[in-house]
């Protein structure tokens, strides 16, 4: 009943070193980010042996109406450039992305990560969802694309004879690396000078039972994927009854052409030549696989987060009728 | 500030006009030691609310300083009210210091101002910062430039090298001293200092303070319902508290306070008292959305593995 997300951690973690990157992120959505637009950002590190170690992070800006003067490129080496007289690792090794109730599945993310993880093999994206957050537990998740899905993306194939070549299924898209976060001594001095002088007190949102109308956006998003979804499925179905259709009209055709044929040699006639048959009959288009894959991924991660979503709120109404049935 | 020869210094006695700026209770003549003074000083000037992601960086940018160098400075940028400063970000300059010079790239601070205000246009040069525990000579050069980009910047410290035990964080504002006509000095006048969270911050750094209890100083982002395990086994532990205390209370070891008797009033109140068979049917209707959810995403995601079996074949 509740099933237990546990994510087969074949996969080395990766770290997080010091707090400032977490903070960087939550500070970056807080102030730049409004609504459902997304804030990024580039992730600065080391890869030490096979491990992957995330330093630091910078922000990009947002797309404005000044597109036109701003190259990303340009200001992505001048930081770099600068950060590195100050020792920081100028090493590019991911990116950061903000999510909107946990949609971050799309075709943007597959090309970038693609891209990043061309250059570095163990480049990560850590997405992080602020809404979820709000709610009581830091929300950072790092993904990495399959090596099955880099295949396909290296080949460029998309088409549904490529992926199922590759045998890529929407599980397989992207693996999730759990991130273990490191602190140095001095910065663990600092944690206990802040926690000491800190004059909010520590939320205990995590704990509240009113969360529903996270959980009714939640399912209106997956909602409308769902309904995606099932456009597409009828899609692939009009494509596959068409090339069922067309296969028999070509079987008709060629028939009738033999029948016409020995009629023909049979009252001492040339036969008729052959035409061709592929220009008559165009094949109809077989629909792109590949936002099938993408639409399937995003509703797996919906169902996910929704799934440990309950099995919270489960936890915490029992914890509930624990606490009334002492009072009563 | 002079020391004083009775407490050898440990106190300061203060010069006349600084004292008159104290409420009336803490005026001349008294023994102040330092810590005390900095919790009581007159307030000139702005509150300064320094967010943890600038203190987090500056303890990063002191770890990875170059060798031979014993502190680090930058700028540090935020918002200005009308009275208070909200520093909300910050960055560090490469700089050199001697004993008798100090070199600081200017250039470089430009230019990352300048990439910064791509991101965030509101930010603005508030001042700087500089490891270490005192101010010294060359602080006084660093700070006059800086008032060239900012009105009034803040000076702020952090206190890396553990003085007394802490990582005090303290800002300061310049003042001209001495007497007009003459040479003019200048004066570090202490502010008040605040710490402000986003509520998403502070639950960031709830987080990563469960690292300092692990001795390899590490945490994994744990699964939700342990999340869930872990408040409430705080929860609990903060109840243990008040029931030690009340227990105490009750035997007498402790004298009852009375404000913290209408605290534990308030507390019970709190839990609403509701009947048992509504809060049952309220109970079950819940749980029955929950599973009803639970059923549903179950169903989506066996209706998504069997269309992509379909398509396969």
């Amino acid at each position: 009943m509740l099933a237990q997300h546990s994510t087969v951690s074949l996969v080395r973690p990766c770290f997080l070193s010091g707090s400032q990157v977490v903070l960087k992120i939550i500070k970056h959505y807080q102030e730049e980010g409004q609504g459902s637009e997304v804030v990024q950002g580039v992730l600065l590190g080391l890869v030490v042996e096979d491990r992957l170690e995330i330093t630091n992070c910078f922000p990009f800006p947002q797309h404005t109406e000044e597109d036109a003067d701003f190259d990303e490129v340009q200001y992505q080496m001048e930081m770099m450039r600068s950060l590195r007289h100050v020792n920081i690792d100028h090493l590019h090794v991911g990116w950061y992305q903000s999510t909107f109730y946990g949609s971050f599945v799309s075709r943007a993310l597959l090309d970038s990560q693609f891209s990043y993880q061309h250059a570095i093999e163990e480049s990560v994206v850590l997405i992080y969802d602020p809404i979820k957050t709000a709610q009581g537990s830091l929300s950072l998740k790092a993904y990495r694309l399959t090596p099955k899905l880099m295949e396909i993306c290296k080949e460029k194939d998309f088409s549904a004879e490529g992926l199922k070549k590759a045998a890529v299924g929407y599980e397989n898209m992207f693996e999730e690396v759990p991130i273990v976060i490191k602190n140095s001594h001095l910065i663990s001095v600092l944690l206990w000078e802040l926690e000491e002088k800190s004059t909010v007190p520590s939320k205990h949102e995590l704990l509240s039972l009113s969360s529903s109308s996270h959980l009714e956006k939640s399912l209106q998003m997956l909602m409308d994927r769902v309904d995606d979804m099932s456009q597409d499925i009828v899609k692939f179905n009009t494509f596959s009854r068409n090339t069922s259709k067309q296969q028999q009209q070509k079987h008709q055709y060629i028939q009738r052409r033999q029948q016409e044929n020995t009629q023909r040699q049979s009252r001492g006639e040339p036969p008729l030549p052959e035409e061709d048959i592929s220009k008559m009959f165009k094949p109809p288009q077989p629909p792109p696989r590949m936002d099938t894959l993408l639409i399937a991924g995003q509703i797996n991660t919906y169902c996910q987060t929704v799934k440990e979503f309950t099995s919270q709120n489960l936890g915490k109404l029992f914890m509930a009728e624990a606490l009334q049935g002492h009072n009563s | 500030m002079k020391y004083c020869p009775t407490c050898r210094g440990s106190c300061v006695k203060l010069s006349s006009s600084l004292a008159s700026t104290l409420p009336p209770q803490t005026s001349r003549g008294r023994h102040l030691t330092r810590d005390f003074l900095w919790k009581n000083m007159a307030v000139y000037g702005p509150v300064v609310k320094i967010h943890p992601v600038v203190l987090a960086s500056i303890a990063d940018s002191y770890e990875r300083r170059n060798e031979g160098a014993t502190r680090v400075i930058g700028t540090i940028l935020g918002t200005i009210d009308k009275h208070s400063v909200e520093i909300t970000n910050c960055f560090s300059v490469p700089h050199n210091e001697s004993e008798d010079e100090v070199a600081v790239d200017m250039e470089f601070a430009k230019n990352m101002y300048e990439l910064h205000k791509k991101v965030s246009p509101s930010e603005a040069i508030v001042g700087w910062y500089a490891t270490g525990f005192d101010i010294t000579e060359h602080s006084v050069l660093i700070h006059e430039y800086y008032s060239r980009e900012a009105q009034n910047p803040i000076h702020l410290t952090l206190d890396t090298t553990l003085q007394n035990g802490k990582m005090n964080v303290r800002a300061y504002v310049s003042a001209q001293m001495g007497v007009p006509g003459k040479t003019v000095g200048v004066m570090f006048t202490p502010l008040t200092v605040k710490h402000i969270y986003y509520d998403t911050e502070r639950i960031g750094i709830d987080l990563l303070h469960t690292t300092c209890a692990s001795p390899s100083r590490t945490n994994g982002l744990t699964s939700d319902l342990a999340q869930v395990g872990t408040s409430a086994a705080r929860v609990q532990d903060m109840l243990t508290t008040v029931l030690a205390y009340i227990e105490d209370v009750l035997s007498g070891k402790v004298i009852a306070d009375n404000s913290v008797g209408r605290c534990l009033m308030d507390l019970l109140n709190k839990v609403p008292f509701i009947p048992a068979e509504d809060f049952e049917s309220m109970l079950n209707s819940n749980i029955n959305d929950l599973l009803m959810v639970t059923y549903l995403t179950n169903l989506a995601q066996a209706q998504i593995s069997l269309n992509e079996k379909l398509v396969v074949l």
